[in-house]
């Protein structure tokens, strides 16, 4: 961070313009790093999860516009952009409009929140694991408006299962989080990381003590995401398009965009609790092999760092992509009770191990 | 308790009523409290056309009752018009029917597991399904000329003969046949979310299912061993061996299994229709011209077991070269009006897989 706010002010400085200025408007470039990166990798994510689907199921996918189909999602985009937006008669106008705007900007923040390298963190609080965790919730207000001011009444069905959905997947997450943070020590996203760092490499990721917290999370994850096998919000068979079924166009692109930004946001999340983050899974660099004596070493460094996180994240979005394929969606009855009577006491079950594991390593003390 | 709930009216277009089934729900939360189908948007005046052609000009329309099985509804109105002339078809032809309507049983059932799946929220089975039904509509399309309405059975036979190489492209077809079910099976049986989708859900007790007079796979799957073409054969049932696939379970993973098993037992009636027609080299037709063929006074319903329960067509003939009234009888329209019966008190959700399990399509329940 500090080097893009240093490359940033010297800049400035070389057209005369004062230091203050570069202070005040230095957060907005964060932010146009963070939009960029968000539409680059919906757009790879949309043609990913088309293809593996396609792969699953023996087509081809999209292969017409552009080299294999690499131009398909850039023409959807243009195609969502140039059609009409439509008010569904007897919607509520103000809530209707800002609804796909609640849904995506946290979306938008947790990207913000993610550290992608030891230096590159955009929002660095000490306690960010637990912002991210609450901002992730978010997005569901948005749902619920959109349901409520859409006047249909697949939208409403849609918006209720979502809020439902949320309040029962949202604690064992939490407690899952919590061992993680018992693990670490800490709430900081960063010094989680940090805390994965040992003389084992790998063998030192929170994903080995944490085994069954990592099945609890991930599961979460997916009802949060509202992705099959928990797309009840959104189930086509039943609820035609769940809460978006009035949307079109622009507004209808943002709840798309934001699913699949959280998508991966939520990925990375998973690969900073459990897999590591930023660390590599060589052990040790491999620039620090390669450019080891070079002057630019510690820039190779960083990039490195975001490269194994992308790695990891990908690998996890493959994952769920690949749930996507196989399981059928679950029933609202037995969502419920998957999540309260399976997920949550295990999750708590979870934590009690952890804290018993943390308080024998660390010789008992407390 | 009246003022929470909340009437939703379903389709008539609507991704998951295969075709144009309107139902009005009364939902309180995602509870059903009622249901009531609404049926009649695909009515195409199917039996009124007949009274306006002739025997040979109502053959083409007779495919359209039920696009998904061209091949039962073809055999039920030329059976009955066989019986109302006296005529007795070749045996060849009777086996080469025999396995066209299996095929079709197949071909069928797949569509069906495919978009049932699709209904419980699953993309790949569908695909799956589509894959191998792809080889069945070859076959077809090779024999007929047609990949769904095929107007291949005529009165007194078949318009064309099976040549050996289509027969043992058939046999090779049965052969690769039980990996492909295997794999359904591998991905749907023992998912334990398909399992809690359908398991205990849509009960249909065997005397709601007889006093709804539910055919088929639905009344099998109810404990009910009722398969006409075991109770009443007709083609060439008769001179095969097979098993009547049936459960006891009574709810949708049993009308699942049901025609899982089906599927193995259509296999069984092929190889055996296969192996025949090798040995055989007898006619295929009468050779009967079938244009402007009078047919005698008088009335006959034919009785076929298709893949979605009893098919039967009445005829009445006046002696002239028009029938005077046809009259079909379709599996899926009673299907459809047992759904408010078996949905009651349970979820929104529910409905839809429910729905999905007593394979329903439109043209069939409205003509």
């Amino acid at each position: 961070m500090n080097y893009l706010y240093f490359w940033y002010i010297q800049i400035l400085s070389k057209y005369n313009i004062p230091k203050i200025f570069g202070d005040i408007t230095f957060p907005i470039l964060p932010f146009c790093i963070v939009a960029a990166a968000i539409i680059v990798a919906v757009l790879f994510l949309v043609l990913a999860e088309r293809k593996i689907l396609g792969l699953f199921t023996q087509r081809k996918g999209p292969n017409r516009v552009g080299i294999w189909g690499i131009m398909q999602t850039v023409a959807d985009a243009i195609k969502l952009l140039c059609k009409q937006n439509v008010d569904p008669r007897g919607a509520d106008k103000i809530l209707y409009n800002v609804a796909p705007i609640l849904v995506f900007v946290p979306a938008m923040i947790l990207w913000g929140i993610i550290p992608y390298s030891s230096e590159f963190v955009f929002m660095n609080f000490s306690v960010s694991a637990l912002l991210y965790i609450s901002i992730a919730a978010l997005p569901v207000i948005g749902i619920i408006l959109a349901g409520y001011s859409s006047n249909n009444k697949f939208s409403v069905i849609g918006a209720i299962r979502s809020g439902a959905q949320i309040i029962c997947y949202e604690l064992p997450m939490m407690f899952v989080l919590l061992s993680i943070v018992l693990i670490s020590s800490s709430m900081n996203l960063k010094d989680i990381i940090f805390s994965q760092l040992g003389s084992f490499s790998i063998l030192n990721w929170h994903i080995f003590p944490c085994f069954l917290g990592f099945i609890i999370m991930f599961i979460s994850i997916l009802a949060e995401l509202n992705r099959c096998p928990f797309d009840l919000p959104e189930a086509e068979s039943e609820l035609v398009a769940g809460y978006n079924t009035e949307y079109s166009g622009m507004r209808f692109a943002l709840f798309f965009l934001a699913e699949y930004a959280t998508m991966f946001v939520m990925c990375a999340f998973l690969a900073i609790l459990f897999f590591g983050g930023f660390l590599p899974v060589t052990g040790k660099y491999i620039s620090e092999m390669i450019f080891s004596d070079n002057q630019f070493l510690q820039l190779f460094i960083y990039i490195e760092q975001v490269i194994w996180l992308m790695i990891k994240t990908i690998l996890l979005v493959f994952i769920v992509m690949l749930v996507r394929a196989t399981l059928p969606r679950l029933g609202s009855k037995e969502l419920m009770k998957f999540s309260w009577y399976v997920l949550l006491p295990l999750s708590m079950l979870n934590f009690i191990l952890i804290a018993i594991i943390k308080f024998i390593v660390d010789g008992g003390a407390i | 308790m009246k003022n929470s709930s909340v009437k939703i009216n379903i389709g008539p277009q609507h991704p998951s009523t295969h075709g144009v089934l309107r139902l009005i729900a009364e939902l309180d939360g995602e509870e059903i409290l009622s249901i009531e189908p609404v049926v009649g948007y695909l009515h195409r005046g199917i039996e009124k056309m007949a009274e306006s052609r002739s025997y040979l000009q109502y053959l083409p329309i007779v495919d359209r009752v039920d696009y998904l099985g061209g091949f039962f509804t073809s055999y039920a109105y030329c059976d009955a018009v066989e019986h109302l002339l006296n005529l007795e078809v070749p045996k060849r032809a009777d086996y080469i029917r025999m396995l066209c309507m299996e095929l079709n049983r197949i071909a069928s059932h797949q569509l069906w597991l495919g978009t049932f799946m699709l209904d419980l929220g699953a993309s790949s089975p569908l695909f799956y399904c589509f894959r191998d039904r792809e080889e069945i509509l070859s076959l077809f399309e090779e024999l007929t000329g047609q990949r769904m309405m095929y107007n291949y059975f005529t009165f007194g036979g078949v318009r064309f003969d099976v040549t050996n190489e289509w027969l043992s492209k058939v046999s090779d077809f049965v052969s690769r046949m039980p990996k492909a079910i295997n794999d359904y099976e591998k991905i749907i049986t023992l998912n334990p979310i398909f399992t809690q989708r359908t398991v205990e859900k849509g009960i249909l007790s065997p005397a709601i299912a007889l006093q709804y007079s539910v055919t088929g796979p639905n009344l099998r799957a109810s404990a009910v061993e009722l398969d006409f073409r075991k109770n009443m054969p007709y083609a060439a049932y008769n001179d095969v061996d097979f098993v009547i696939a049936e459960s006891n379970r009574c709810d949708s993973y049993g009308r699942y299994l049901v025609r899982i098993q089906e599927m193995k037992t259509s296999l069984d009636i092929i190889k055996q229709a296969v192996l025949y027609l090798k040995n055989d080299s007898s006619d295929y037709t009468l050779n009967i011209n079938p244009v402007n063929i009078k047919v005698p006074e008088g009335e006959y319903t034919s009785y076929v077991e298709s893949s979605r329960g009893l098919l039967s067509c009445y005829i009445k003939s006046d002696g002239s070269g028009k029938p005077y009234r046809v009259k079909w009888r379709t599996g899926s329209y009673y299907a459809v009006q047992v759904l408010p019966e078996i949905v009651k008190g349970l979820y929104y959700n529910d409905l839809i897989a429910i729905f999905g399990s007593l394979d329903v399509i439109m043209p069939e329940v409205d003509r």
